[in-house]
């Protein structure tokens, strides 16, 4: 599909930073007019991706978050968000709702659940030792 | 983010407002089960009419201070969720457990 805009980000993978990288992207997306309630799918999807870098791939340590944003055409926002950390063991396991490898530190195991149900496509891809990437896509409704 | 805590009798109200993800409900959990263990109340009750954005480390910040609760056999409840965030919590079937009142 043919790329109409596209952003970069990058930055370490401190909690701060959670805020600032769904506000980030909830911007860029704004030129795609999305109803509030879609911007807020999109915010709460990117908040779930890059928590998982800083909880699980990143633990005990900091490295960098890279996020890639697209317009698509047909009114589509695609978000890439990729860490160089521990990576996946399971996906499958990851991805099933309720599953959760940090119970003690209150992770309900949503993560995966809520970018599956907010957005239109999700695509995990990880290795272990090398790091994750998540592919999100939403069409946004044209108005 | 930011948390207003008061007690009535026997009941602890706490109204957030702001931002809940990862970052922020780390500093609110902190602060909000020093307040209950001194305290100790019957009921909790989370006021979320003034939370602007809240992904599934809400959730996780719910059912901690639901746990809690239950051990000192108090109750939670949660008023007035706005829409973005009362589909975070039907996601992960919270309305089944925890009285909300909208």
């Amino acid at each position: 599909m043919k790329i109409l805009n596209e952003m970069k980000l990058s930055f370490p993978s401190r909690s701060v930073n959670e805020s600032f990288s769904r506000s980030a992207v909830a911007s860029f997306a704004l030129q795609l007019d999305p109803r509030l309630d879609e911007l807020s799918d999109i915010r709460t999807a990117v908040s779930e991706a890059v928590t998982n870098c800083i909880v699980h791939a990143y633990r005990d340590s900091v490295g960098t978050i890279e996020i890639t944003a697209r317009i698509l055409e047909g009114n589509i926002l695609y978000i890439k968000i990729k860490d160089r950390g521990c990576g996946i063991p399971d996906i499958e396991k990851a991805l099933e709702p309720m599953f959760t490898t940090s119970p003690e530190e209150e992770r309900a195991g949503l993560g995966f659940a809520v970018m599956e149900s907010f957005m239109d496509k999700l695509k995990v891809k990880s290795k272990v030792g090398e790091g994750t990437t998540v592919v999100m896509q939403k069409k946004i409704s044209k108005r | 983010m930011a948390m207003e805590v008061q007690m009535n009798e026997d009941a602890l109200a706490a109204k957030i407002s702001g931002e809940i993800d990862h970052h922020s409900a780390a500093l609110m959990r902190a602060e909000l089960d020093e307040k209950i263990r001194n305290l100790n109340p019957k009921k909790l009750s989370l006021d979320f009419s003034a939370v602007s954005f809240m992904d599934s480390s809400g959730i996780g910040f719910i059912m901690g201070r639901y746990k809690l609760m239950n051990e000192i056999s108090g109750t939670v409840e949660i008023l007035n969720t706005p829409a973005p965030i009362n589909k975070v919590l039907r996601l992960a079937g919270l309305d089944k457990i925890v009285n909300i009142k909208r």
